[in-house]
């Protein structure tokens, strides 16, 4: 008997949680605001549904409820990508900067 | 078109970079190697989704040109939004994560096909459960940043919201979601889909509204959290596996967040959840409290004290982002370094209303970061420095989490900032901090309380130093 792919979903989902938890408990204290804008920049590959709801339209109808719902999604998935990360580079630059001030 | 096997290995990489930018932020150095390798993952798995789809007609026109629409909103956002707001940015961002799994969910719900989920009325069970998960976390997001939002940008009250009834009745909606679940999965019934999305809604903001403002660096870690799960839930949908890690890893950062900082306070998850803390019983506690002398000074006498110090701790609060005074303050620390004096600065984990916030202002004025200690890392030193100058903390000083166990903050985790040989406090007013409860260091013989703007105050003592 072939086993159910979702299995294998959950195995990398349960896994995936572990390595965010190693990985999230190494994050230094003083980065945490960053850690924050960062985590919203990545989970917005949620995009990669919207994209995939916004071109399930035919070339006649590309306009449908469920399209422009996946448009919406799009637009704001790709305020928060952009946003996101580039909000953390300026956060993490002005880290950058005082190890210069140091030297 | 590229095939289904090979997307899904490029979904796998994009997921395991967004894992390396995570653990690029175990330190400044290789941080912002982290987020370029986020930034990697991000664009590879939309160009693979682009790929997959193989569908480059009129609506790829679309798709760009909402891409460009939201990603030029967010770049401008990203570049005018002073450090001190960022709370309110976080949140804000949230509850657009949670929307747009919302919106996803609700298209999938409508097209079922595009996604390969079946048919309307007839989506597999497996789908249906985990878009109704999904979209029901998504809506909880959206709400309850929502309100975590209009609460820190100070349109809505910071203060707990409270009413008779309140956790029964959250109690009983959170059930009905689960049997609207239930109900959705056997009936296949739009109008479910959209009952449980309203009251998804609902919940969400019914649970924020009695956190008060102090507690929001739970909340937003909390929705931080949420947000992951909600995208998980998607990506299960989509049987998507750059969804599904990043959604594990983003719902496991925010838990660990939202357990540090209630670590912080010394309060169990749930204690701050069901909310109302500092509420009512403040009025009780200042009432009955005997007028109590204290010392207070001005600019001058500060200066004198801290000319004279040889090691100054700084200890900055909440109230140094709302007087914007980082640059002021550093300005201060620079002119006692010029005469000699060793500064060092005090982070308490619940400082500021989100993990790491002043931390963020103390790196955008200019200070270095290897000035900047935890808690456990300085706790130490206030006994050997000769003053500790307290900027816009309050509760996170108070001696009585020590000493006194009736009071609602005993063993939470203190400065030891009475261990000072003196203490600047400025604040305000004598008001008691968020808690609610009066703070013992303002009566403390070495105490002199600088009654002022945070920022003022700091640009005087300059002036006089």
């Amino acid at each position: 008997m072939e086993i159910d792919p979702l299995i294998f979903r959950l195995s990398i989902f349960i896994l995936s949680i572990f390595v965010g938890y190693y990985v999230v408990w190494s994050v230094t204290p003083s980065l945490h605001t960053p850690l924050m804008s960062v985590t919203n920049a990545i989970s917005s590959v949620i995009i990669v549904g919207a994209i995939i709801a916004g071109l399930s339209g035919n070339s006649d109808t590309i306009f449908n409820t469920s399209t422009i719902f996946g448009f919406l999604a799009i637009a704001l998935a790709a305020i928060n990508i952009f946003g996101g990360f580039l909000v953390t580079q300026r956060m993490l630059a002005m880290y950058k900067k005082k190890r210069k001030d140091k030297k | 078109m590229i095939s289904a096997n090979l997307s899904a290995i490029f979904y796998l990489v994009s997921g395991v970079l967004f894992i390396l930018a995570l653990r690029g932020l175990s330190s400044p150095e290789t941080s912002r190697q982290g987020n370029f390798f986020g930034i990697m993952g991000m664009i590879i798995a939309v160009t693979v989704t682009f790929l997959s789809t193989g569908n480059f007609s009129s609506g790829f026109i679309y798709v760009l040109i909402f891409i460009s629409l939201g990603g030029s909103i967010g770049a401008f956002i990203a570049y005018k939004i002073p450090m001190t707001a960022m709370p309110e940015l976080v949140a804000g961002f949230h509850s657009l994560v949670g929307l747009a799994a919302v919106f996803v969910a609700i298209s999938a719900f409508l097209n079922p096909q595009a996604f390969n989920l079946g048919f309307p009325g007839n989506i597999k069970l497996g789908s249906l459960i985990e878009m109704s998960i999904g979209a029901a976390v998504g809506a909880i997001t959206f709400s309850g940043s929502v309100i975590a939002f209009l609460k820190l940008q100070g349109i809505m009250s910071g203060s707990p919201i409270t009413f008779k009834g309140q956790h029964p009745l959250n109690a009983i909606i959170l059930i009905s979601i689960i049997a609207l679940i239930y109900l959705l999965c056997s009936t296949q019934s739009a109008n479910l889909f959209w009952i449980l999305l309203g009251v998804s809604f609902l919940i969400g903001f019914l649970i924020i509204i009695p956190i008060g403002g102090a507690d929001m660096p739970v909340v937003i870690s909390m929705l931080n959290s949420y947000s992951g799960w909600a995208a998980a839930g998607i990506g299960f949908t989509l049987e998507n596996t750059a969804l599904i890690i990043t959604g594990a890893l983003v719902g496991s950062s925010g838990a660990i967040l939202s357990y540090i900082m209630c670590k912080g306070m010394n309060r169990s998850f749930f204690n701050v959840i069901l909310g109302g803390f500092g509420g009512t019983d403040e009025a009780k506690g200042s009432v009955s409290k005997e007028q109590r002398p204290v010392k207070s000074g001005n600019a001058d006498d500060a200066a004198f004290l801290m000319k004279n110090a040889s090691s100054v701790i700084i200890v900055p609060g909440y109230g140094m982002a709302v007087a914007q005074a980082q640059h002021a303050l550093r300005e201060m620390v620079d002119t006692l370094k010029k005469n000699d004096i060793k500064v060092s600065y005090a982070i308490h984990p619940v400082a500021g209303r989100m993990p790491g916030h002043m931390n963020v202002l103390l790196a955008e004025a200019n200070v270095p970061y290897d000035e900047v200690f935890e808690l456990e890392e300085i706790n130490n030193n206030f006994a050997n420095a000769d003053v500790a100058f307290v900027i816009g903390a309050n509760d996170v000083t108070n001696p009585v989490a020590k000493t006194d166990p009736q009071s609602p903050i005993y063993g939470m985790p203190v400065l030891d900032v009475e261990k000072c040989k003196s203490v600047l406090f400025v604040k305000r007013s004598l008001s008691p901090g968020y808690a609610g409860i009066d703070n013992d260091l303002f009566y403390k013989e070495n105490t002199l309380m600088l009654f002022a703007d945070a920022k003022k105050m700091t640009e005087d003592i300059t002036k006089n130093l």
